[in-house]
């Protein structure tokens, strides 16, 4: 079906993402230089001159009916007809795009039938754009500095602030990358101490954060580990990018793990992780979707203040 | 007691040095690094055969102040140089989990 030249498994999360999100309107040149399908091939080659582009598009009316290339306008200088019309020579048999669809794909496309552009249509059959890999390119290059600026920025101010002004910290977790397994957690243990949170809440927050850590080391294709401190709680939320999880219950349940031999032995898929969890947590919730990935979400309450009011023995 | 006594009293190989006046004033023994993080109380001495870089996390995590590797398992270099950027002792001795368990708690509780 659709074919992308790179494996979208091991590629950035944020790429591929892109490449689904960005839709073929996004990248196409809506300004398209066309001809009327009784324009003759020698008017069409000098529109194609003047405007630098191999490829014009034949209407009707607003209906697209065929295209001229380079290759049929050589063709015609060869076997002389230069001055037929587009409609005696051009190419009717033609591969269309969608605006709607994701730029996935354009890509895919370009991979299956090496053509240099396709005409796009919009849900009604009209002629809205061409595109080319030159306008895919350019417009990926764009939104990739754009998440890279993004990215980047999160990273330099280390921590951000939501509209709310709270804290919002986010990791990237990299599948079996053990190297760096915990890093996360320990960073997110330092941040809570500096902002002077007791001690054993912080033990439980780095119990969770852990657990959720090494759970997208081991289990999943990776991911991301996020910490959100509000006034009165901390929630601590891990996202991954699959496999999910086929049995959500069953994940749940101390002693039950998918580990292999090689995990084990290195102190990790005892079955522990998820009721770990679970158990330092005063909210609880996954959401899993086999083949996609899973979302695993745990809230911590903060003591309040002036709950002291409330609980003159406390 | 002070890391230096168990040192000195289990006969432990110092591999990781941080500070001799550190107190142990509990200890855990497990191979199970979940186990370690949910349950190991903080101030401990980890006994185990876990003799990797993710121990130290967990070590680190869990306020553990010393980890002692048993059974004379090679201990490798970025395992050493975690230990030393957390600040956390690493000792090792070719006794097994269950001798080193006893002659601690014999420290602390005899």
């Amino acid at each position: 079906m659709t074919t992308l030249p790179f494996d979208t498994l091991d590629s950035s999360l944020t790429l591929v993402e892109l490449i689904y999100r960005l839709k073929i309107k996004d990248a196409m040149v809506r300004n398209v230089h066309t001809a009327g399908r009784t324009d003759s091939l020698r008017t069409i080659q000098k529109l194609m001159k003047e405007s630098s582009v191999t490829g014009i598009p034949v209407k009707d009316g607003k209906r697209l009916i065929g295209l001229v290339s380079v290759d049929d306008i050589m063709s015609a200088l060869d076997g002389n007809y230069i001055e037929d019309k587009a409609e005696d020579h051009m190419s009717r048999n033609l591969i269309v795009l969608e605006d709607d669809m994701p730029l996935s794909f354009a890509i895919s496309y370009f991979e299956k039938y090496r053509y240099g552009r396709f005409p796009v249509l919009n849900k009604d059959k009209e002629l809205v754009g061409i595109i080319s890999s030159r306008d895919i390119i350019v417009s990926l290059l764009l939104e990739i500095n754009k998440e890279v600026e993004r990215l980047e920025r999160e990273n330099d101010s280390g921590s951000q602030q939501t509209e709310s002004g709270h804290m919002v910290r986010r990791f990237m977790v990299k599948q079996l990358d053990f190297e760096k397994a915990g890093k996360a957690s320990t960073e997110i243990k330092k941040l809570l101490k500096a902002k002077g949170i007791d001690t054993r809440l912080i033990r439980r927050i780095a119990v969770a954060a852990y657990e959720l850590e090494m759970n997208l080391v081991v289990h999943t294709h990776g991911g991301s580990l996020s910490i959100t401190l509000e006034p009165d709680h901390v929630e601590i939320r891990a996202q991954d990018r699959g496999p999910g999880i086929e049995d959500v219950e069953l994940a749940q349940t101390e002693g039950y793990s998918t580990a292999n031999e090689w995990i084990r032995s290195l102190g990790f898929g005892a079955g522990m992780g998820l009721p770990n969890v679970k158990r330092v947590s005063d909210q609880f919730s996954i959401q899993s979707k086999p083949g996609e990935g899973s979302l695993v979400v745990c809230t911590i309450n903060l003591p309040q203040e002036d709950s002291h009011d409330d609980k003159p023995d406390d | 007691m002070t890391i230096s006594r168990m040192i000195k009293q289990l006969d432990l190989e110092t591999i990781v040095q941080a500070g001799e006046t550190i107190e142990i004033k509990n200890a855990f023994t497990s191979d199970l690094l979940s186990d370690v993080m949910a349950n190991a109380p903080s101030d401990s001495v980890l006994i185990t055969i876990q003799a990797h870089k993710n121990t130290v996390a967990v070590a680190t995590l869990a306020g553990i102040t010393a980890i002692i590797v048993c059974s004379g398992r090679p201990i490798p270099e970025d395992m050493i140089q975690a230990a030393g950027d957390e600040g956390i002792a690493l000792l090792k001795t070719k006794n097994n989990q269950f001798q080193v368990s006893g002659g601690v708690y014999q420290e602390l509780y005899g």
